[in-house]
């Protein structure tokens, strides 16, 4: 994996537009993204894996909308939890060996989306896979700051409802 | 509130605060009988419920250990969470959503109606319409029931109004905001709906009607009744007569108790309550108490469940108001012609975004699930309810290894469709995707059944005992001061929702037990 993180611009729009969106890897665990776009850090897991993880979650569930800081920041649940999770932190590991494996290199740096998508398919039922997406479940949809992104405003009570608030605003049909 | 000495064995003791336990604890204390309920969870009230899907599931559900088998889909999906329950004072009625129907003349006479169906252990119930009407009346003013007692209905909210539209181009008559539990306007010294939109997780204005908010107050205000939380009861004792003595309960640490009584109510919902009694086995009853029938456990109901989400151009935000805010009953019919008997209900239904990723395609992802989620503000929901066959095989039995934190075996609730609920089920995903395409949908989704949320049947209810669990007034055939209280009574399901009709039987439940201890038959 390159651990250059000042990738030329015209390589990141290229990886950007095959949804590739790891720039490399740092000293100390840090893993960045194109044009320094989002960063983070691996506490526990190696940084290759983490930023493996990222990638693969941006693929599982991937949405325009959402910029990649989101899917490291689920990815850093996980990392959180292997702290005092050795099986856990082997069934990340072993399971991004396995995928890069089956990659024929690293699966983060795959520009053709098409085949990470199959490679994933083909993994689907494997525990490692079932983790990684369990994940994101929460890891994802259940962060707050991703909610308005969706159109969903959350906790209503403390603003008096929506009784007042478009409880019955439609106005298409 | 009073409190009451665990020696004291003139109490009747009432083992959970749902909608059967919560409702007969209250009930019996208004009419002076000295009454302790104890619930296994805690006391949550309004001010600590919370607008956050995941953070009030960890907060009230029951999570105690279960295991599941069987050929239904929440095997498959949900394998250690059969069932979604609540696990504290006010039990299911705090998560519930309000849609309070009475069951139709004919379902009360299952086996009648319907005839022989294959594999089902269809029974008519010992008691009918006409017996229920008065305690429907009597429930429904309690509840505060929408469209009834002269309560109006609440107004359609977005979601509501994007069914209504559907359904009316669709040809379908019975289409209104429902018959709700939940107060348009204020009453019973409860404020109106705000249209806050998480019904599910505990309505934080007190509009919606539970036994945390209702009944049990009152029960309270009357002096007769302790309600003591975080206290889980383990087992049911008897003597030599076989007559029930009290029960051994845990504490929140863990540390055991006896509480005698004069008469136990089990109303731990049809998972817990059979679990009880088969726990409660002793030299005398071998086979768990009440169970001379073999039928505790047995014939486990669900309901016929499915959920329908469909995508429009526009937002149509479902989130915002009531959950459950309208219903289309024309399918509620019996109707052999579609090719299965018994009738479904088409209800509204929004989850909000967090619970939408675990529920709609549970183990769902890539580019066709993403799109859905991208369109949550697009989305409208509806939940597909119908009568499910009972099934002797569909049971509750005690797991042969695993324990829960008590050293006690856990349960596993075994559940295979049965022909008749799969047939419905397509009928129902049918014309639930008509309605959306009607009202103009760009796209739909078949959405699998969540897990149990209407739990029934286990203790069933027949005037013979030798193929059912209890009689006609809940009270077991073998054990005259035991009682079951809750909806393991039902001998079959009916396509409503259940809470109403497990609401009347526990008032007409309180009714008889007040008046068989004053004859001094108790
Ligand atoms: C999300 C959701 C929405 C729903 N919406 C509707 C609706 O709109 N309309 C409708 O009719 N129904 C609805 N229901 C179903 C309704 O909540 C139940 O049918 C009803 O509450 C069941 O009543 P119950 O008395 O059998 O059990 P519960 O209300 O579940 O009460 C059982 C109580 O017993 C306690 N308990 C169990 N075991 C023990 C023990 N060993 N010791 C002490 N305590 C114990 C539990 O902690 C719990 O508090 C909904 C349910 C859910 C989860
Ligand atoms: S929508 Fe109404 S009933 Fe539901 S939680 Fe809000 S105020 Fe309560």
């Amino acid at each position: 994996m390159n651990s250059q993180t000042n990738l030329s611009r015209r390589a990141a729009l290229k990886a950007a537009g095959a949804g590739l969106i790891v720039a490399g890897v740092g000293a100390g665990g840090l893993v960045f993204g194109h044009n320094n776009a989002w960063a983070a850090k691996a506490e526990n897991l190696d940084a290759d894996t983490f930023a493996t993880l990222v990638q693969m979650s941006r693929d599982i569930y991937s949405h325009d909308r959402l910029e990649d800081k989101y899917y490291a920041a689920a990815v850093s649940g996980l990392d959180k939890a292997a702290k005092d999770d050795a099986a856990l932190k082997a069934l990340l590991s072993d399971g991004v060996a396995g995928l890069n494996k089956a990659a024929g290199g690293a699966y983060s740096g795959l520009s053709d989306a098409d085949q990470r998508m199959a490679l994933l398919k083909a993994m689907e039922g494997d525990g490692f896979f079932q983790k990684v997406r369990g994940n994101l479940v929460t890891g994802l949809y259940n962060n707050k700051e991703v909610w308005p992104l969706f159109g969903y405003e959350g906790a209503s009570a403390d603003k008096g409802g929506y009784i007042d608030r478009g409880f019955n605003d439609i106005n298409w049909l | 509130m009073a409190t009451f000495d665990m020696n004291d064995d003139n109490v009747v003791v009432v083992v959970g605060s749902g909608a059967g336990g919560g409702t007969l604890g209250a009930e019996l204390a208004i009419k002076g009988v000295k009454t302790v309920i104890l619930e296994a969870g805690g006391r949550h009230e309004t001010e600590d419920f919370q607008n956050d899907e995941w953070g009030s599931f960890g907060q009230i559900s029951w999570l105690d250990k279960r295991t599941t088998s069987g050929s239904w889909r929440v095997a498959k999906d949900f394998a250690g969470l059969p069932a979604w329950i609540v696990k504290a004072v006010g039990g299911s009625t705090t998560h519930w959503a309000g849609a309070s129907l009475r069951f139709q003349e004919h379902e009360w006479k299952a086996k009648t109606t319907y005839g022989d169906v294959a594999g089902a252990s269809l029974l008519d119930w010992p008691i009918d319409m006409a017996e229920m009407d008065p305690w429907y009346a009597k429930a429904e003013d309690r509840m505060g029931v929408t469209r009834t007692n002269g309560i109006p209905g609440l107004p359609g909210n977005n979601k509501y109004k994007v069914l209504e539209a559907g359904a009316r181009k669709l040809g379908y008559k019975e289409v209104h905001t429902g018959r709700m539990a939940i107060n348009s306007e204020p009453r019973d010294d409860r404020a109106a709906c705000l249209q806050i939109g998480f019904c599910f997780q505990g309505c934080k204005s007190g509009a919606k009607w539970s036994t945390l908010v209702a009944e049990i107050p009152k029960g309270e205000t009357t002096g007769n009744l302790e309600v003591r939380p975080n206290a889980q009861v383990l087992k049911i004792e008897h003597d030599d007569s076989g007559k029930v003595t009290g029960v051994l309960y845990a504490d929140k640490d863990g540390k055991q108790h006896l509480q005698k009584a004069r008469v136990v109510c089990v109303a731990g919902n049809s998972i817990e309550s059979p679990r009880l009694l088969l726990n409660s086995a002793s030299s005398k009853y071998p086979d768990g108490l009440a169970n001379s029938s073999g039928m505790v456990g047995k014939n486990y109901m669900r309901h016929m469940t499915g959920s329908v989400y469909a995508v429009y151009d526009k937002p149509v935000n479902m989130y915002r108001g009531t959950t459950m805010a309208g219903i289309i009953q024309d399918e509620s019919r019996h109707d052999p012609s579609r090719g299965f008997v018994g009738g479904y209900e088409m209800e509204t239904l929004s989850l909000g975004l967090p619970f939408m990723a675990a529920f709609l395609d549970p183990g769902g992802w890539g580019k066709d699930f993403s799109w859905w989620m991208d369109n949550y503000e697009n989305m409208a929901g509806m939940w597909l309810v119908g009568e499910d066959m009972p099934q002797e095989k569909n049971a509750i039995t005690l797991h042969a290894t695993e324990k829960d934190q008590h050293g006690l075996p856990v349960p596993n609730v075994h559940f295979d469709d049965h022909d008749n609920d799969i047939k419905m089920r397509e009928h129902a995903f049918g014309q639930g995707e008509a309605v959306y395409k009607a009202a103009g949908a760009v796209k739909t989704f078949r959405t699998p059944p969540y897990p149990s949320t209407h739990n029934l049947g286990t203790n069933r209810m027949n005037a013979e005992a030798k193929d059912g669990v209890v009689n006609k007034h809940g009270q077991t055939h073998d054990i005259g001061n035991l009682f079951v209280s809750d909806g393991s009574q039902f001998t079959t399901g009916a396509a409503e929702n259940p809470t109403l009709t497990i609401v009347a039987l526990a008032l007409r439940q309180a009714d008889f037990i007040a008046g068989e201890m004053s004859k001094g038959n108790l």
